[in-house]
């Protein structure tokens, strides 16, 4: 369909036009060489190469890494068009917050009958252990990335919550970094909000989410560690890079230990206690005596300190159950109940599959839909229907009927184009954008921008890195 | 400071240093053996392999010993875990384990030092391009270290990386010494006996010693000199009295840092008086093999006693 139906083009509009956010830089960007903008777009391969700016992608040779392609036209959006999206995710991150702790408490919502009690206690998602434990400063998703595309002028969906453990926030750093660098008279002469501070306000909102314990050792000042799963991970350049921007220790399971009842890191100087834990591990992983048994990534013991109150592990656990995907068609039902508001960013139309007559509708036009895992992520697994061929649709059908709870499906929608520079010039392609929520007792903070992920293939929908997909950054003006 | 980071940056150290001094070797086996007839360039390059300690490794999967067999193996052998290849690929992996540990410029050094030497290994290396290709290697050698001395904190990171850099270091002269007095040098009769100045030169090349050599000994070329330059002379960054040095201080330093000594530092406290005691005559006297086979443990033991005293496994 992609071809055919007429995308709304975030810089130019059907007359040929140039929107208003991209004035300037329109201006700009026809006045430079075309043979030099391709030049520094090599220039910028070869940084990210000796930066080692990579990621691995699961199911290559081990440790094959790669670079995440980057183009060099910004994606640019108005000061205005940003002040609505930002009043939509606060909303939504408020509301996701609210939902968890109602789950893993009272489940007011599941008595009140507007989410089904079998979506929550048959979901893998789900963790019991964390049945009236009210995490230290009250917060669930520290850390939020809300996945958004764009069908129109005024019209941002939310495709996608990602409540466990979101990243991509190093791309969209460097991104900027790579940026300034090429093109520092951009910076000059347009207006663009600093995107630069977002490690320091990590740290700051994880530090305001320590456990009362907290710097016992350090004059007040929370012990922050990063736990990643290692260097073999798709995402340790990501772990790697923050905890050095934080200033924190980036841990690995093996490093950890709990000792005198608090969860601690083997340094050169002994065990030292960590007040909180930027997890980078899935929760499946996080503690091998509470949950699955042969997990080296984790640390034996860390769910019972947890629940003392003595470690602050953002994410908490159990917050996958905010954003399964069955669970996020209720999501306009979950924001209402909580905020007693209507939903300001809407949904994606989702049909699910568990229902027989949605089952009915999706098998019969599975041609025109998006079909996803309910519990998949990374593009991995999906339909596309009007991308596949007739034995892809006949084959994922057979699946479909077999495990319908299994999936969700969505209209194939017509996303928002932001030209790439491609051989011949400016040439649309397809996009979302993953904002980045940080979430303290203090408040929720969003980063003015977030991580634009671009089908870099004429047409293609799917924009995941391990998909063929590239990154570009993302540009919100001051007024 | 992570005891797994504290390892890290030891080995990277270590793994650089090795890299470094294989590439030496080879470079000074390369030039023996344009000087000399076959049957001593084979011996020449039979003691480079003896003194990296993979003799029975090459032996497995090689009958001879020829130059291009012998340095490709040192080179980049996938059979041979202590090749310059591995200990790149050693380096590198190290250093992205504790990148928070390094600034940087170091990470970078090092990233960019692993392409560039895994691109100039990629093919057995030719005669023709031996000579540019270990010239790759110590110059990308040079530029990490470089970049570790411009960048970084002299902070217990950089202690660890000087003190991985010190015990490789002297662990590799103490043996390129010891293989070739073995070789050159059966018994103390010999001392002072007409020899192979050439093979005394490529000795001192394999440590880039001959230069400073010369200058200090205006030019004559005697074994015990030699020896009394490679053990004792604290001016000699490759001496093992300036590794011990150096190992001394940076090992002070973390004690001064966290307080408190670990058994390392006695174990070197021992091994540096009997260096500050010894003279070239008494070290002779009692056997100079023993005298370095003794170093060569006891620089094992400090290492041990570090990567226990510092937690770097669980």
């Amino acid at each position: 369909m992609a071809e055919s139906a007429p995308c709304f083009d975030e810089m130019l509009s059907a007359d040929g036009s140039v929107r208003g956010a991209y004035s300037d830089y329109s201006d700009w960007y026809h006045r430079q060489d075309p043979g030099l903008m391709r030049r520094k777009g090599q220039e910028a391969e070869t940084f990210f190469r000796k930066t080692g700016i990579t990621f691995n992608v699961y199911g290559d040779d081990a440790g094959e890494e790669r670079l995440l392609p980057f183009d060099m036209i910004p994606r640019i959006i108005s000061a205005g068009e940003w002040r609505k999206v930002v009043r939509g995710i606060e909303q939504r991150v408020r509301a996701l917050n609210a939902f968890l702790h109602d789950i893993y408490h009272r489940q007011e919502i599941i008595r009140a009958g507007r989410v089904p009690e079998s979506l929550i206690s048959k979901n893998a998602a789900f963790l019991p252990q964390m049945m009236g434990m009210i995490p230290p400063g009250g917060v669930y998703t520290h850390i939020v990335g809300i996945d958004l595309v764009r069908t129109g002028p005024d019209e941002f969906m939310v495709l996608e919550d990602n409540a466990r453990t979101p990243s991509g926030v190093s791309y969209m750093l460097e991104n900027r970094e790579t940026m300034m660098a090429m093109f520092p008279e951009l910076f000059t002469a347009m207006d663009v909000r600093p995107v630069q501070d977002y490690p320091r306000r990590l740290a700051e909102s994880l530090a305001a989410c320590a456990p009362s314990c907290a710097g016992s050792k350090t004059d007040g000042r929370p012990v922050v560690a990063v736990l990643t799963p290692g260097i073999y991970n798709s995402a340790y350049f990501e772990h790697a890079f923050l905890a050095d921007q934080m200033g924190a220790e980036l841990v690995e399971g093996s490093d950890l230990r709990v000792v005198d009842g608090r969860v601690a890191m083997r340094t050169t100087r002994g065990f030292e206690p960590i007040d909180v834990l930027y997890r980078r591990v899935d929760d499946d992983y996080l503690d091998p005596l509470t949950f699955n048994p042969t997990s080296r990534l984790g640390v034996p013991g860390i769910m019972d300190i947890y629940r003392a109150g003595k470690i602050t592990i953002a994410n908490a656990p159990g917050t996958g159950i905010a954003d399964d995907k069955a669970i996020y068609s209720f999501m306009p039902e979950i924001v209402e109940f909580y905020t007693g508001e209507k939903p300001l960013l809407a949904n994606v139309p989702t049909w699910r599959c568990s229902e027989p007559d949605s089952l009915a509708y999706v098998l019969d036009n599975l041609a025109e839909l998006v079909v996803k895992e309910v519990h998949g992520s990374g593009g991995y697994g999906m339909l596309i229907g009007p991308t596949s061929s007739r034995k892809e649709i006949t084959a994922f059908a057979a699946k479909l009927r077999a495990r319908p709870d299994n999936y969700i499906a969505q209209p194939t929608l017509a996303l928002s184009t932001v030209p790439i520079l491609a051989k011949s010039g400016l040439a649309p392609r397809h996009v979302d954008l993953r904002p980045f929520v940080l979430v303290s007792p203090d408040g929720i903070q969003i980063t003015p921008g977030g991580l634009t992920r671009v089908a870099l293939k004429q047409g293609s929908l799917v924009v995941n890195s391990s998909q063929g997909g590239g990154t570009k950054d993302t540009w919100v003006l001051q007024d | 400071m992570l005891g797994r980071t504290a390892n890290g940056v030891f080995w990277m150290g270590r793994f650089l240093e090795r890299a470094e001094n294989t590439s030496r070797l080879i470079e000074a086996g390369f030039r023996m053996a344009l000087t000399r007839d076959l049957v001593t360039s084979q011996e020449e390059w039979r003691s480079v392999v003896a003194t990296v300690g993979h003799t029975k490794q090459y032996e497995l999967y090689n009958a001879t010993y020829t130059g291009i067999q012998v340095w490709n193996f040192l080179l980049r052998d996938r059979h041979n875990p202590g090749s310059v290849l591995a200990m790149i690929e050693g380096a590198r992996t190290a250093a992205r384990a504790v990148r928070t540990a390094l600034t940087r410029e170091v990470w970078e050094a090092v990233n960019e030092s692993w392409m560039v030497i895994r691109e100039a290994l990629a093919r057995p290396v030719r005669e023709a391009s031996l000579g540019q290709v270990l010239g790759i290697i110590r110059r990308q050698a040079m530029l990490v270290r470089g970049a570790i001395d411009g960048s970084m904190l002299r902070s217990e990171n950089f202690n660890f990386f000087r003190i991985g850099t010190f015990i490789e270091r002297g662990d590799n002269t103490a043996r390129i010494l010891d293989v070739k007095y073995y070789v050159l040098l059966p018994s103390l009769a010999w001392v002072g006996s007409r020899l192979d100045n050439v093979q005394w030169e490529s000795v001192l090349r394999s440590v880039s010693g001959e230069r400073a050599y010369r200058w200090l000994n205006a030019g004559s070329i005697d074994p015990k000199g030699i020896a009394e330059f490679l053990l004792l002379d604290q001016r000699f960054p490759r001496s093992l009295n300036f590794c011990l040095d150096n190992l001394r201080s940076n090992l002070a330093s973390l004690a001064h840092q966290y307080g408190h000594e670990i058994s390392a530092h006695e174990v070197l406290r021992g091994v540096s008086s009997r260096f500050h005691e010894s003279s070239i005559e008494t070290i002779f006297e009692a056997g100079l093999h023993q005298f370095i086979q003794s170093f060569i443990a006891q620089n094992r033991q400090v290492a041990q006693a570090i990567e226990h005293d510092y937690r770097f496994y669980a």
